[in-house]
């Protein structure tokens, strides 16, 4: 049995008495993809805030890699090695994909490294090379407000690679994109995930397909059942909730 | 595909002539500052405007103060007055004490003060004096920025809590006449510096060409500051904070860092400015001077360091030709500026001459006007390469 990179125990998150997350309970190994799926308000995006840091739980705790997350703010955990890609590409728009990649890059990151330490030559070649894997040389050094949805998108798993984390959080990453750009993303994640722990979050079943080994079903903030993507889609419970009520429109 | 990424050494050759041309040209602009401007308007018979020339040049650099965390950082601070009376003040401690041993400065006897407070003791030593000019803001600065950074206040909310710091010092120093003579502020203009009347021609040369020099000083800071690595974290806690979290960066540090130095920018300015005017009172701790700070950098331009220069030195200078003869005019006009500014321009005078003000000229020029595509189209390389293989066939043909 793999270490669990990720363990989750009773975790509640409520806002004023509306209970996002309630009495959550999830791991994962290290080296595993996940893919999450759940009806809107499952509670899929207040998940990774709790693991990202950016919503405290109310009840229960996180553990990455045995360590509890509970009083560590957002910046702290992602140094210790738990990277998140945003739902809508968030990238630096006034700054080029090149400047983007260098931030998330650097290992320095205080503020007297940024004034006083030029970019290590081996952090150059890293961001060259990224710029080759998600296809962006060319436009390396526009503002990448210039950038088309995709373009973005691709940079923003870019980011999160150059930040070389252990755990990676997805946050819908084909949103908006095309058949085929749809297609190279999933397989950069298959590639990626040789190599890193992987969670996903999705609603595009074509692509959950593509991906997924393991999935879990998140339903008014807790697991409704976990299995391959076969045992899923014949649990009648899942059926009810979710690709039923999706098959229906 | 025939594009190529240039490698780093020929790279870096490439940039460092930009900005080897820069510091050409703002080192010529100084010594015409220094050297050219000083006879000319004295010959002219208006040495005053050379006087307020070095005034609003000593303001400029509180300009670049704020130019530096409103335009690159994104934080509004209305209160960078308190950071421009700290350093005025301890200069003007200072002078105060130019007078023989044993006595103490003359206002002090209006209240019945016999003994010098122990917070004046320092102002004897002119190193310390030097320090504390921006040393002071800096720490003040400094401790209001870890205090509201740490607790992640932003926005607005920053705006008013250095509003609301203003105020208290503004109260503090208004009210203290036995510490600091109160309301009455300080006067330099009849103390003596190294034996010579601040107020004299002379002496008032040697802070022009000070004010000048240091200037030049602080925008070559700034321009360290904002580019390279430190100039794009700035930008990117600017457009989307809590996104530089997620990226593993505590933005604290790098907001308390040009915090601080945006204040100490403002003591240096506060110094320079009190020794050419003449006086400093608590009345540079009100809200207006603070808010014109803002607008000389909203008129020249966010986030350009020039524009901050020269938006300080253009208000200011229709500040004082409209004042001297329409007087109640200024302030109406102060605000209709304002609005014209945030409605018209934007991005300020220098962003506008970026933008529309290139093309217009050319049009005045009867220059061609270069055809209008998606900015994306504009400067993507692919196009670009099109675009030059494109004419250079027909020059073959």
């Amino acid at each position: 049995m793999n270490a669990k990179v990720l363990e989750i125990e009773n975790l509640t998150v409520s806002f004023d008495g509306f209970k996002a997350l309630n009495q959550l309970n999830f791991s994962l190994d290290e080296g595993e993809l996940r893919v999450i799926i759940g009806p809107n308000g499952a509670g899929k995006t207040t998940f990774l805030d709790v693991i990202t840091g950016k919503v405290q739980p109310t009840v229960g705790q996180v553990r990455f890699k045995g360590k509890n997350l509970r009083s560590l703010s957002e910046d702290q955990i992602s140094r210790s090695g738990i990277g998140r890609k945003f739902q809508t590409p968030r990238v630096y728009l006034k700054l080029t994909p090149r400047e983007n990649l260098e931030i998330s890059c650097s290992r320095s990151k205080n503020v007297f490294a940024a004034l006083f330490q030029p970019i290590p030559a081996a952090e150059r070649r890293t961001v060259a090379g990224l710029l080759e894997t998600i296809d962006l040389t060319a436009k390396a050094d526009l503002p990448a407000e210039l950038l088309s949805h995709g373009e973005k998108q691709r940079l923003e798993i870019g980011m999160l690679v150059a930040q070389a984390p252990d755990l990676l959080l997805v946050d819908e990453p084909v949103a908006g994109l095309t058949d085929e750009e749809t297609e190279a993303v999933g397989d950069l994640l298959l590639a990626l995930a040789e190599s890193h722990s992987i969670v996903v979050i999705e609603h595009d079943m074509e692509f959950v397909r593509q991906i997924a080994r393991q999935v879990t079903v998140l339903h008014q903030g807790t697991v409704l059942c976990e299995g391959s993507m076969s045992e899923v889609q014949t649990d009648p419970r899942v059926i009810e909730v979710y690709l039923g009520h999706q098959e229906e429109e | 595909m025939s594009i190529e990424i240039i490698p780093d050494g020929k790279g870096k050759g490439k940039n460092r002539k930009p900005l080897l041309i820069e510091a050409g040209i703002v080192a010529a602009i100084a010594v015409i500052v220094l050297f050219v401007l000083p006879p000319i308007f004295t010959g002219l018979g208006a040495g005053f405007q050379i006087g307020l020339l070095g005034r609003f040049m000593a303001l400029a650099i509180a300009a670049l103060g704020i130019d530096l965390i409103w335009g690159y950082t994104g934080m509004l601070s209305l209160g960078h007055g308190l950071f421009v009376a700290l350093g005025g003040y301890a200069l003007a401690m200072y002078l105060q004490l130019q007078i023989p041993a044993g006595q103490i400065p003359d206002f002090f006897q209006l209240y019945g003060v016999s003994e010098l407070p122990t917070f004046w003791q320092p102002f004897y030593s002119f190193p310390f004096t030097i320090v504390a000019i921006f040393a002071i803001p800096m720490l003040v600065g400094g401790i209001l920025g870890y205090l509201v950074f740490r607790n992640r206040i932003r926005g607005v909310y920053f705006s008013i809590l250095t509003q609301a710091a203003l105020i208290v010092f503004f109260n503090f120093f208004n009210g203290q006449q036995k510490l600091i003579n109160g309301t009455n502020g300080l006067k330099t203009d009849t103390t003596t510096i190294f034996g010579a009347q601040v107020g004299s021609p002379p002496v008032q040369a040697v802070f022009y060409g000070l004010t000048v020099i240091l200037l030049v000083a602080a925008y070559a800071l700034c321009r360290w500051l904002t580019s390279g690595r430190l100039g794009r974290m700035l930008v990117a806690i600017r457009d989307d904070e809590p996104r530089v979290r997620f990226s593993g960066y505590n933005p604290t540090g790098y907001k308390v860092l040009v915090f601080a130095v945006s204040a100490g920018l403002a003591g240096i300015a506060g110094a320079l400015y009190t020794v050419q005017s003449g006086i400093i009172t608590p009345a540079q701790m009100n809200i207006a001077p603070s808010i014109e700070i803002v607008i000389w950098v909203a008129v020249g331009g966010r986030a350009s360091l020039v524009g901050a220069i020269l938006g300080a030195l253009l208000v200011n200078f229709a500040k004082s030709t409209l004042s001297a003869q329409f007087p109640e005019v200024w302030l109406f006009f102060q605000g209709a500026l304002f609005l014209a500014v945030v409605t018209l321009l934007p991005s300020g005078i220098v962003g506008w001459l970026r933008t529309e003000g290139i093309q217009n000229l050319r049009s005045l020029l009867g220059l061609r006007q270069p055809v209008a595509t998606y900015p994306s189209l504009e400067t993507d390389p692919e196009v670009k390469y099109e675009r030059q293989s494109v004419g250079n066939r027909e020059s073959d043909g």
